[in-house]
């Protein structure tokens, strides 16, 4: 089974417990300039998105890596970094459309989401689940469910019909 | 470990010098409030202009910003207080403070006075003063944005002035983000006075922990608890708004200047009502999980159709119930107002809603308003009062110069209707039913002011065993009752110096609920992040030791016993309306002196309220002033 952070911005007050505790959990430290995931926060609009690494099936930063250190694994799909052949030239970071690469400047090294081997940090500490880690295939039909969950409510105040019984 | 540093910065001559921190004034101050305090004993020239170029900005983050700790989220600014001569100190959430930390310093120093408009560039362990002229004339939020811009980078946290602090209003305010400030004590005109438009930092180094595998699990586990408590459950909801219902129920809110206690008909001022029309989400400062900032469209008039955050429990007081006003809209347009110009919302409140007592007395006529009708429940004048405040036009000019020194200029008769302590008037809450509040805005040091102690819980009714074992002395638990509040006022004067200079936010802490950290809590939470060893006692002991210095600084400036009290209508009226045990009531001066007599007593400090030589040495505060770092 395949499973995705998933990222439900509505949800999200742009606290970002998720980098703090990022950070600390693979780095260490506290320092959100070195977390996989990022907040990125409009202080003139309603939306705080959190970005992160998506583990593209069609992964351009595998595509792009001149040295194959980007692998996916197999059983959960998550895109891995062999630091043993990573040369740090960038190219994934470069090309990512999701800003899910980063650059440590401390260990010069590239890194990214790895969904803490399974039991991502980020999601345990996020109050409201704006993100949570969901099975991939069962998330259309939790997307279909919320939408028309809506939508029946907008249609029942439309036709203003008397609930069936 | 790497660690924070202070950044002195002379913008008089453009010098910038970084030091470290002594583990010894650590020990002693935290960061944050405490150091902030020593850093303005030892830097401000007592008698000094609060607007010339001797006065001191210092502005800071706690020693726990930015670390896994729960609402780690507070930056406190300091300087002398420009409404009251006395200390002024504020702190704000938002997401200025741990990345002050996460670009390497703890505390900047400002002094002098720039030529042009100038604002600090902080990255990295590194320090600039750049231009700030084509930002200068700008409001909070297109500063911000245009600072981003001028850095090329979005990332950027600033904390700035809006116009508000440009015109020297004298309760202008510190603000970040959509809606963050640090309100009270009008460091914004000190900013404005040094032509100091923002400090913005951007940091990629991080905060060092002493024992990261241990720190997720601690924060996971006081996150816990602080979410245990109903109270905090009931603020997630619906904002500190939550509070409204049941003071304005109870007859505890000042209604048209301080007229009567309660507003009738005020449906549209409760929680539900902001919640069910305008809110549109709830956002959280830096690390909380609380969230209690409510997201809103303005509804209506001139900014209609623009985001901002807002508006807290004292707002509605200061846009509403001051003014006679039921209409949330016009709650919600004075808030953003506030939010863009960057002015203290509770003292705009009881300024202008004091003016138009005066105005329905007879005791300022047109000539003084300059024609303006000022009227109760009525927008006009009260937007008119915003615009006059900010940019200094006519009766707004002198509103803006705060309590001691508008009453100066209309008249000693107008004095009697200013509801104020100290030179900063009072939030919109009546506490004359109340006795621990009102010892508790007696003695704040900042002035009029409910976050220097304010025991929520004094109200609830708690059983005394449970008080007993959470002071360690006898309570009375009953809210009209005098005996021993001098002493639970002492208590929470002793606690809030620790959380503020730990930068951890007061809705995470002892004020609504028992059930939040206390000063174990903050022992192991320090342990972890730093490797600090302090014991319960000893952190006490440290916010007597910050409080015992913001007090040595406003005796050094003139103050003494007679400044502790509230304004003469809490002795002299009593309360027309509320609830049976608060209508009716003043407050007695005979008990509160007694009250005043205990919460000295405890502090250490003798019948005038000078702390005792003894209390000095036990406090290591004897030698400050001492002009060393």
């Amino acid at each position: 089974m395949q499973k995705m952070i998933l990222v439900d911005a509505t949800k999200c007050t742009g606290c970002r417990a998720c980098e703090l505790v990022c950070s600390v959990r693979n780095e260490r430290i506290a320092n959100p300039a070195r977390s996989r995931v990022h907040i990125i926060r409009f202080d003139s609009t309603v939306f705080e998105v959190p970005m992160l690494c998506q583990q593209c099936v069609s992964a351009p930063c595998i595509a792009i890596c001149p040295v194959k250190a980007l692998s996916r694994d197999k059983e959960s799909g998550v895109v891995n970094v062999n630091y043993d052949l990573c040369i740090g030239c960038k190219m994934c970071m470069v090309i990512c459309p999701f800003g899910g690469v980063g650059f440590d400047p401390v260990s010069k090294k590239i890194f990214k989401c790895d969904q803490c081997g399974g039991d991502p940090t980020c999601v345990k500490f996020c109050e409201t689940k704006a993100l949570q880690y969901v099975d991939v295939t069962a998330i259309s039909l939790r997307k279909a469910w919320e939408h028309a969950q809506k939508l029946s409510k907008v249609i029942r105040e439309f036709t203003r019909e008397p609930l069936p019984k | 470990m790497r660690k924070q540093k202070i950044g002195y910065v002379d913008l008089t001559t453009g010098e910038i010098e970084k030091q470290d921190i002594p583990q010894s004034i650590r020990r002693k101050y935290l960061g944050g409030r405490g150091l902030d305090m020593f850093l303005l004993y030892n830097h401000v020239k007592p008698g000094c202009d609060p607007l010339g170029p001797d006065n001191v900005f210092v502005i800071s983050a706690g020693l726990l910003s930015g670390t896994p700790s729960p609402s780690p989220s507070r930056f406190h600014c300091g300087a002398k207080s420009p409404l009251t001569g006395f200390i002024g100190s504020s702190n704000s959430g938002g997401y200025f403070s741990p990345e002050l930390r996460f670009a390497g310093f703890d505390h900047l120093v400002v002094k002098g006075k720039a030529d042009k408009p100038v604002y600090l560039w902080v990255h990295d362990g590194e320090i600039e003063i750049r231009d700030a002229s084509p930002i200068w004339g700008h409001d909070t939020i297109a500063t911000q944005q245009m600072i981003r811009d001028d850095l090329n980078d979005q990332q950027v946290k600033s904390a700035c002035i809006g116009q508000a602090g440009e015109n020297l209003v004298r309760f202008a305010n510190v603000r970040t983000g959509a809606k963050n400030a640090a309100g009270r004590t009008g460091i914004g005109a000190v900013m404005g006075s040094k032509k100091l438009k923002a400090v913005a930092a951007r940091g990629t180094l991080g905060v060092e922990l002493a024992h990261p595998e241990e720190a997720l699990r601690l924060y996971e586990e006081k996150i816990r608890k602080v979410l245990k408590s109903k109270a905090t459950r009931a603020i997630q909801e619906y904002g500190t708004m939550v509070v409204f219902n049941t003071s304005n129920t109870a007859g505890q809110i000042r209604v048209r200047n301080f007229q009567t206690n309660t507003l009738d008909h005020a449906e549209q001022l409760e929680p539900e009502y902001m919640y069910e029309n305008f809110t549109i989400g709830m956002a959280g400062c830096f690390g909380c999980p609380i969230h209690c900032r409510h997201k809103y469209i303005v509804p209506e008039g001139p900014f209609a159709g623009i985001y901002t955050e807002g508006p807290e429990y004292t707002t509605l007081g200061a846009f509403g119930t001051e003014f006679g006003v039921r209409r949330l809209e016009t709650v919600l347009q004075g808030n953003y107002l506030a939010n863009i110009y960057g002015f203290d919302t509770l003292e705009f409140g009881s300024m202008a809603s004091w003016a138009i007592e005066l105005y329905e007395k007879g005791l300022i006529d047109d000539k003084i308003t300059g024609g303006l009708k000022l009227e109760w429940d009525d927008e006009k004048t009260i937007f008119e009062l915003v615009d006059q405040v900010v940019f200094r036009r006519g009766l707004g000019d002198i509103l803006a110069e705060g309590p001691e020194r508008a009453i100066k200029k209309l008249g000693e008769d107008t004095r009697y209707y200013n509801i104020n302590i100290k030179g900063m008037s009072n939030l919109h809450s009546d506490e004359r039913a109340i006795p621990s509040f009102a010892l508790g805005i007696g003695t704040a040091t900042r002035g009029s002011d409910h976050l220097r102690s304010r025991p929520v819980i004094d109200l609830f009714n708690l059983p005394t065993k449970v008080l007993r074992n959470h002071y360690g002395f006898d309570v009375v638990n009953d809210y009209s009752a005098y005996k021993t509040k001098g002493k639970v006022i002492w208590w929470h004067e002793t606690y809030n110096p620790v959380t503020d200079s730990l930068g951890i936010c007061r809705i995470g802490t002892i004020t609504f609920s028992l059930n939040r950290l206390g000063f174990q809590d903050y022992v192991e939470l320090i342990r972890v992040m730093t490797d600090m060893e302090f014991t319960p006692e000893e952190l006490q002991q440290i916010g007597e030791r910050i409080y015992t210095l913001e007090r040595l600084f406003n005796i050094r400036e003139g103050a003494s016993r007679k400044d502790d009290y509230p304004p003469e209508r809490y002795f002299v009226e009593p309360t027309p309306a509320g609830l049976a045990k608060n209508r009716g009531k003043k407050i007695d001066r005979e008990k509160y002196d007694m009250m005043l007599d205990e919460n000295y007593e405890m502090h250490g400090w003798d019948k005038n309220g000078i702390p005792r030589q003894e209390t000095l040495e036990k406090l290591g505060l004897d030698k400050e002033p001492s002009h060393i770092l």
